[in-house]
């Protein structure tokens, strides 16, 4: 069965420009719970092998990208986080200037238990100053019919 | 390390509201799902339910010490606010540079709610 959201498969959103603020590293591991002092503490970040201030293994997740999936006819109340996955190039630190651009990756129909339910992958690149590609995340979005 | 080698589990504390708005400010999931009750109740859940991706946070924290290429996860259950998760991974495989991490989360009731995965520099 082909996709309803077949066509929109390579859409992409316009970039997001975000400056990786010591602040918003530390806040994000403050909710996790996340008290390793790396996250905190210059000094305890660079005893640990780090330049500066890295960024929590997750933290790629609070650089949202302008969502590519925007005006398209979802029932958001029936979309489900399927699934995650973040590749790294390297490690986002503090002072990190990154631009993240999304784009609808993939759409397909899987039959499951319930019917048939539609998969909606949308990737987001994050790339720094030099051009240079510093992380990749793929979210895999499960809409129920 | 070795194919087999455990790490973790860690055990967190019962995850509150409080961290579950927490989370929304410092992740930007603005989903009012993970706050509004009246939203959550009205999409057929007891209460709000807790972001997939803080508990996907909770397998970043137990890979702290590690240089992660790649983390992934499946969500397979939903967790609650009171729940206490417990995380922990196993090594999977070894090469020269890198190993391959299984990765479980589950709640005090048993449940599996996350199954993921990770690769990790070594050497």
């Amino acid at each position: 069965m082909e996709s309803r959201f077949a066509a929109l498969v390579g859409r992409e959103a316009p970039p997001r420009v975000y400056e990786v603020e010591r602040g918003h590293i530390r806040r994000f591991a403050e909710a996790v719970g996340d008290d390793d002092p790396i996250f905190l503490d210059e000094e305890a970040a660079k005893k640990a092998g780090h330049p500066r201030i890295p960024a929590q293994h997750t933290f790629a997740t609070a650089l949202r990208a302008n969502d590519p999936r925007e005006g398209v006819d979802i029932d958001w109340r029936k979309l489900l986080h399927g699934e995650q996955e973040f590749s790294y190039q390297r490690p986002i630190y503090a002072g990190d200037r990154l631009t993240v651009t999304g784009r609808i990756a993939e759409a397909y129909v899987k039959e499951g238990k319930a019917g048939a339910m539609d998969f909606l992958v949308t990737e987001t690149r994050a790339t720094d100053e030099n051009g240079q590609l510093v992380f990749t995340a793929r979210s895999t979005a499960v809409i129920k019919r | 390390m070795k194919p087999g080698d455990v790490i973790g589990p860690l055990e967190k504390p019962p995850i509150t509201k409080k961290q579950l708005v927490m989370y929304t400010g410092a992740s930007g999931d603005f989903n009012p799902i993970h706050y509004d009750h009246q939203f959550a109740t009205g999409g057929g859940y007891p209460t709000v339910i807790v972001h997939g991706m803080l508990s996907m946070a909770f397998f970043g924290q137990l890979l702290s010490h590690f240089r992660v290429k790649r983390i992934a996860t499946r969500f397979k259950a939903v967790t609650y606010p009171g729940d206490v998760v417990t995380v922990w991974g196993e090594v999977v495989s070894v090469a020269e540079n890198s190993a391959e991490i299984k990765l479980t989360a589950k709640t005090q009731a048993g449940t599996v709610t996350l199954e993921g995965s990770a690769t990790v520099e070594i050497g």
